[in-house]
């Protein structure tokens, strides 16, 4: 027997779409600002004919049937691009569950028997249900996509090396210093002294919060490979807590020059390359 | 079989490592690099890496060998123009090279190995380096 309700919405195909489109534009989230009506329509149109175009008598109960495999295609491309464009998690829930509305709605005006409304309703109800959750999960995973872009566009942004002097190279790291982030300041600074053939650097931990054993190790680790590579590594920067809590959890850095400001550092660079910083002395005028 | 050649410049011998090492090249380079220190009494030695991109544990520690044989036969071992891709992963594996000293290139791990040695002899050098 062929389930009463498919056969409806093969039939009422244009009446439900009409029926969604109203439910969508009546909510009072709807963004026009994000997305033209137009193009709602196309996406809501394009999505009811795949989904009544696969379902049949044996895939209503599985809404993980390779039949629907085209619908989450459709739902996910849909939930992903309306994460980039900035649509809130209500608003892209409400697009999947009006159609749930939608559907029931002409399900009550077709379907005489109560008994049998019931029982077709339930079965809708899941469906759609488990497609919204599709939707849901497609759209964290746009969002998380977007952050993760962001998190190494930050990190590779906020590692700048710079020249200060001819050989001698400076890192201001700021933020906590994390195993990936240590790999992007080494790469990048390692990259920098092969490129101008620097034979010092001053790494500044001014703006790194805390150092831990963890920091100290990658810090450390920084400072060898600066060394493997045949140029010198100074740390500026330190303050009084870091010396604290360096000293108590026993982490060695007596091998590593430290200075306090990258000012002293600059110094100790200047006398390693035997530079000398003169004052100018004032031009007295022959009169 | 391959063989890397280690050529004389005065009082230092040199290496250049053009190809990707292997293990039984640089095992090899390891015995014939001590009988050439022993034969030319040479003092310092330079070891050009530059062209050397992929690094394990064990070229590591052959290096790091190299080096500690050479200071007992007497002789100053400096390696050069590492990639930074190989110095990453030297002290990822917690292989640091203590007691190899390193230059960023050819020219000044020269001057490097001269200043050591001009000091080791006790010499005043005039350059300016001695300190």
């Amino acid at each position: 027997m062929k389930n009463e309700s498919i056969k409806v919405f093969q039939k009422k195909k244009k009446q439900i779409l009409e029926t969604w489109m109203k439910l969508q534009l009546a909510d009072e989230s709807l963004r026009e600002d994000l997305m033209s009506n137009e193009e709602l329509r196309g996406q809501s149109e394009e999505l009811i004919s795949i989904l009544v175009d696969n379902l049949n008598d044996s895939n209503i109960d599985d809404p993980r049937h390779s039949d629907f495999d085209s619908v989450v295609d459709i739902l996910s491309g849909i939930s992903i691009s309306r994460a980039r464009q900035g649509f809130s998690p209500r608003e892209t829930g409400t697009f999947v569950f009006s159609l749930k509305d939608a559907l029931l709605n002409t399900m009550q005006q077709e379907l005489k028997d109560p008994q049998e409304l019931f029982l077709q309703s339930l079965k809708i109800s899941k469906l759609i249900d488990s497609f919204g959750v599709t939707t849901f999960e497609t759209f964290i995973k746009g969002r998380e996509e977007v952050i993760l872009r962001q998190t190494d566009e930050i990190a590779e942004i906020s590692t700048p090396v710079i020249r200060v002097w001819d050989g001698i190279l400076a890192l201001p790291i700021i933020g906590t210093l994390d195993s990936a982030r240590t790999q992007v300041v080494m790469e990048n600074l390692l990259q920098e002294i092969v490129e101008s053939g620097s034979s010092i650097a001053i790494l500044d931990i001014s703006g790194v919060p805390a150092v831990d054993s963890l920091v100290a190790q990658h810090l450390i680790k920084t400072v060898s490979a600066t060394r493997l590579m045949g140029a010198e590594c100074i740390i500026s920067g330190i303050r009084p807590e870091i010396a604290q809590t360096v000293v108590h959890l026993g982490i060695d850095l007596t091998n590593i020059i430290t200075k306090f400001t990258l000012a002293s550092a600059l110094r100790t660079a200047f006398n390693m390359l035997h530079l000398q910083v003169v004052k100018k002395q004032k031009q007295t005028i022959a009169d | 079989m391959e063989k890397i050649p280690i050529l004389r410049m005065g009082k230092f011998l040199l290496v250049t490592i053009q190809v990707d090492l292997y293990d039984r090249l640089a095992e090899a380079l390891e015995a014939d690099l001590v009988q050439m220190v022993k034969k030319t009494g040479a003092q310092g030695v330079l070891i050009d890496i530059s062209a050397v991109s992929i690094i394990d544990s064990f070229m590591g520690r052959i290096i790091g060998n190299i080096a500690t044989m050479s200071k007992i036969l007497d002789a100053e071992t400096v390696v050069v123009g590492m990639q930074p891709a190989v110095a990453i992963t030297l002290v990822e594996l917690g292989l640091p090279l203590k007691g190899v000293h390193s230059s960023l290139n050819v020219e000044r791990g020269m001057e490097l190995l001269r200043t050591k040695i001009n000091l080791s002899e006790g010499q005043s050098d005039d350059d300016g380096y001695a300190e």
